[in-house]
């Protein structure tokens, strides 16, 4: 039925035109004016050799393994026990965990200095317990909590999700070839949870490569890769470095979480 | 009745505590936002002296925030629902492509986005100064979200063979898509207007890129308050934004909760 | 006695040459003709794959045929119309009920998108809820129905339009096989009082026995045989149709002087044609009996069915024999057994 597939193109139409002119052609200017600096195209290969901007994307990735590591872990944990049992609270509970969802990453930059800043709550514990203030959020540690911070809701969702889907038959199977319950988790939860947690685990790592605002918030001076992109561009005017460094992330970004969709299969939680 | 050990007890405050960790700066901000005095302490007494000086002072990034959210709401409809729709009707390798295709503004980082699109239409006039230019940035950003959210619920109804029931009594394209398609995705129209209003109020890293002094939104003018201003204030400007953010969030998670379908009468 | 619906005078309904090639090269029908007179029932019986439900969209103009192929409704060619023009009544076999409006929001969808006065549209469909005897089901939405009762509201909106002709595709097949019986038995009263033109597809042989008024048996693309079902039944014309309806016996032998002569006897058949070395018979075709059997052999097994008893008698052949018979009494494994075969019954292929 022919007619159907023009009636159908015609519908794309809208959606298309306005992607193709708002991202696909910018993302193209992008790429060229990465490449119309002093270096030419050869910039986007300088860019791994100049050592601030290698640096700062080693500081970045190694960020970004920590935080998803640590997340995992807590919302492997937390999920897993949430989703298999019931107790009164339960609902708030999940409800509270899932609640930073949508917050901002300055929004979580504060919560950091909340806790973690010159007048926060850490550090008035710390001056109870130890005579000593403790302040860390305007450094890496308050970046890494920060990061964990916005991290957590997203993963335990998914998490959750994928929990509900095991088949507690195969459990009772391990259970009656005898596997203690810590073999049970190791042989047959850990496992079953292995898709959501290769998907979650690419969400986290490329939302952390990517994040800005909760290092905006807390300084101007941690060198993240966003950050290093944002003050070349704002302070140094440095367009094309700016260019180039953004498109870089953004493919790695893009990458990152295109191979976690095939690794895992089916859709995937976007990051907020 | 799962004997409660005492793997339950650790699991459970672990759990508590990551509770906690969420939960307590949110509180205390909140707290802080109504306090007098933040360094004294909640005995300084409770005042909305600063959110109102925060409704003086930032009044206008709060309107100019809603009617975005709005206005990105209005644009993910329009551009929304027909994309589903194609990518229900024609389930492919190129309906797949487009949906990679469609989530790419959200894999890429908002600040590499925002940088393309000052650099291609950062010139034209009028347009750099505009909130619409904020618009854009966040309709790139939602659009996939109403789209999956519409596409799994018309993915769940058996779509062709409606559309055919409602073309065997006649009914043209038109009058399917309007009477029956569009009714019957009203669920996933539904969570995706609510995640998309949610995402574009808190909307940072392409807005700041994007906005001049003229078009801050309400995120844009907390990164101000907390580079300048007291706690006490920068604490009540969040609260504003957690009073915008915390209702669409709950509704967001009453409807991702699954309902019991309805019972099937027996046969007369 | 036929009953023609109000205004509405039943058609016929031709396919000339009608093939269907699909996009990625399926050949889904071999060039088909077919005419149905109006107000006959005819049904498309065949396993999957057959062809039945794309010679069914053909009709109803969901599906375009290969070029060279034509839909003539009363010898009108209808073939460049897509089905909204055609006003067929079709009938889905997961229902196709609209979940966004009630009961008699679907019933009355047909005329309001025939852009009918509101008075009418009710009372049109109050008609249609009294014909199919679902009126206290008015304002229930779609989920809430069983399936036998959403069976009934798919088909009071298929004929709320007063379709030129009915198409039905396996109805039946989605419910379970008590409410299969009285659904077929309503269905068939149904299609008599309206004397509406219907097309029925069907992989039960039953249900195609008990409402066609001819059945088209289809196999891979092609027709095998069209006919009345007692003809079919009867008098099979392929080896497919013959084993697809109900069961046959199959029996290997020779012709000689009007017996056909087995390794377990032989069966007297007047008039026997020459040549022929494998008859097909029904089991109610064969019965026991005590003295002068045509056949001997003894029970493999046997199954009681309450109303009968099916039995499998080894007669040396490979497969047993189908034999039933109302006999109530047991049957031990290994009896012998004398059965007589009704030469009216024997196929020859």
């Amino acid at each position: 039925m022919r007619r159907e597939n023009l009636t159908l193109l015609a519908l794309l139409l809208p959606a298309g035109t306005f992607f193709a002119a708002f991202f696909l052609l910018p993302l193209a200017r992008l790429f060229l004016v990465g490449g119309s600096g002093r270096d030419g195209f050869f910039a986007y290969a300088l860019i791994l050799t100049n050592k601030n901007y290698f640096t700062s994307l080693i500081a970045t990735t190694l960020l970004a393994l920590a935080t998803t590591l640590v997340t995992l872990i807590v919302s492997g944990i937390s999920g897993v026990f949430l989703e298999r049992n019931r107790f009164p609270g339960k609902a708030a509970l999940v409800a509270m965990l899932t609640l930073p969802l949508a917050f901002p990453g300055v929004v979580v930059g504060f919560m950091v200095i909340v806790l973690a800043g010159r007048q926060g709550l850490i550090g008035d514990i710390s001056m109870a317990l130890t005579g000593a203030k403790v302040v860390f959020a305007y450094s890496m540690a308050g970046l890494f909590m920060g990061y964990v911070y916005f991290s957590i809701p997203r993963t335990i969702l998914t998490v959750m999700a994928t929990a509900e889907k095991l088949d507690p038959r195969l459990e009772e199977a391990a259970r009656s070839l005898g596997a203690s319950p810590w073999r049970v988790l190791r042989d047959v939860v850990i496992p079953g949870l292995k898709p959501a947690f290769i998907s979650c685990g690419a969400i986290c790592f490329a939302t952390a490569m990517g994040a800005f605002g909760t290092a905006f918030t807390l300084a101007t001076r941690i060198d993240v890769l966003p950050m290093v992109i944002y003050t070349e561009f704002t302070l140094e005017a440095n367009i094309a470095v700016a260019a180039a460094l953004s498109f870089l992330l953004g493919i790695i970004t893009w990458v990152v979480l295109a191979a976690a969709r095939t690794a895992a299969g089916g859709t995937v939680a976007a990051a907020g | 009745m799962r004997k409660r050990g005492p793997l339950f007890f650790a699991e459970l405050t672990f759990t508590l505590m990551v509770c906690a960790f969420l939960v307590v700066p949110v509180i205390l901000s909140l707290l802080a936002g109504l306090t007098a005095n933040y360094q004294v302490g909640i005995n300084s007494g409770l005042t909305l002296r600063w959110v109102g000086e925060v409704w003086v002072g930032y009044r206008d990034t709060i309107f100019l925030s809603i009617g975005i959210a709005l206005a990105c709401l209005a644009s993910t409809l329009v551009l929304g629902i027909p994309t589903a729709y194609v990518l229900a009707r024609r389930r492919s390798a190129l309906a797949r492509a487009i949906e990679e295709l469609l989530v790419m503004p959200v894999a890429v980082p908002g600040l590499a986005t925002a940088l393309a699109l000052i650099i291609s239409y950062g010139a034209v006039p009028g347009l750099r100064t505009s909130w619409v230019f904020i618009l854009i940035g966040h309709v790139l950003f939602t659009l996939p979200f109403m789209v999956r959210s519409v596409l799994a619920v018309l993915l769940a109804i058996d779509l062709k063979t409606l559309e055919e029931g409602a073309a065997s009594l006649g009914a043209d394209f038109r009058q399917r898509f309007f009477q029956i398609v569009m009714p019957n995705c009203r669920s996933g129209v539904l969570a995706g207007s609510l995640m998309v209003v949610t995402l574009s109020v808190g909307e940072f890293n392409m807005t700041w890129l994007l906005h001049t002094p003229l078009t801050k939104t309400l995120p844009v003018g907390l990164a101000d308050a907390y580079a300048s201003l007291r706690l006490e204030i920068a604490s009540a400007y969040t609260l504003v934004f957690f009073l915008m953010i915390v209702p669409l969030l709950l509704a967001i998670q009453e409807l991702s909760r699954p309902r019991p379908t309805a019972f099937r009468s027996q046969e007369e | 006695m036929r009953v023609i619906s109000d205004g509405a005078q039943p058609i016929s309904i031709t396919l000339q040459r009608c093939a269907k090639t699909f996009a990625d090269g399926t050949r889904a029908l071999e060039p088909l003709d077919l005419r149905i007179g109006a107000g006959e029932t005819v049904v498309l019986l065949g396993p999957s794959g057959c062809g039945k439900t794309t010679t069914l969209r053909i009709i109803a103009g969901l599906e375009a045929p290969d070029a060279g192929g034509k839909v003539l409704f009363d010898g009108a060619d209808v073939t460049p119309l897509t089905i909204e023009r055609r006003n067929v009544g079709m009938v889905f076999q997961s229902y196709a009920l609209f979940p966004n409006m009630s009961v008699a929001g679907n019933i009355g969808y047909g005329l309001k998108v025939r852009k009918r006065a509101k008075s009418q549209i009710s009372r049109r469909v109050a008609e249609m809820l009294a014909m199919m005897r679902i009126e206290a089901l008015a304002d229930r939405s779609i989920d809430q129905l069983s399936g036998g009762q959403r069976q009934r509201v798919a088909l009071a909106r298929a004929l709320a339009v007063q379709p030129r002709a009915l198409l039905l595709d396996e109805p039946l097949t989605a419910l379970d096989a008590k409410l299969r019986d009285s659904l077929r038995l309503e269905i068939d009263q149904l299609l008599r009082r309206l004397g509406i033109t219907a097309i029925y597809v069907t992989h039960d042989q039953t249900e195609a026995m008990a409402l066609g008024d001819r059945i088209v048996v289809m196999e891979h693309g092609r027709v095998a045989q069209i006919g009345r079902p007692r003809d079919i039944y009867q008098r099979p014309a392929t080896r497919f149709v013959a084993e697809f309806i109900g069961t046959m016996n199959r029996l290997n032998g020779s012709v000689r002087r009007d017996a056909f002569v087995t390794a377990a006897g032989s069966i007297p058949w007047p008039g026997a044609p020459q040549g022929v070395t494998e008859v097909l018979f029904r089991p109610e075709d064969v019965s026991l009996v005590a003295e002068a059997p045509h056949l001997s052999g003894t029970v493999a097994a046997a199954f009681f069915l309450g109303d009968r008893t099916r039995l499998f008698v080894h007669i040396g052949d490979s497969r047993p024999l189908v034999v039933e018979t109302g006999a109530r009494r047991d049957f031990r494994h290994g009896e012998a057994v004398g059965l007589k075969v009704d030469a009216s019954g024997l196929v020859a292929l």
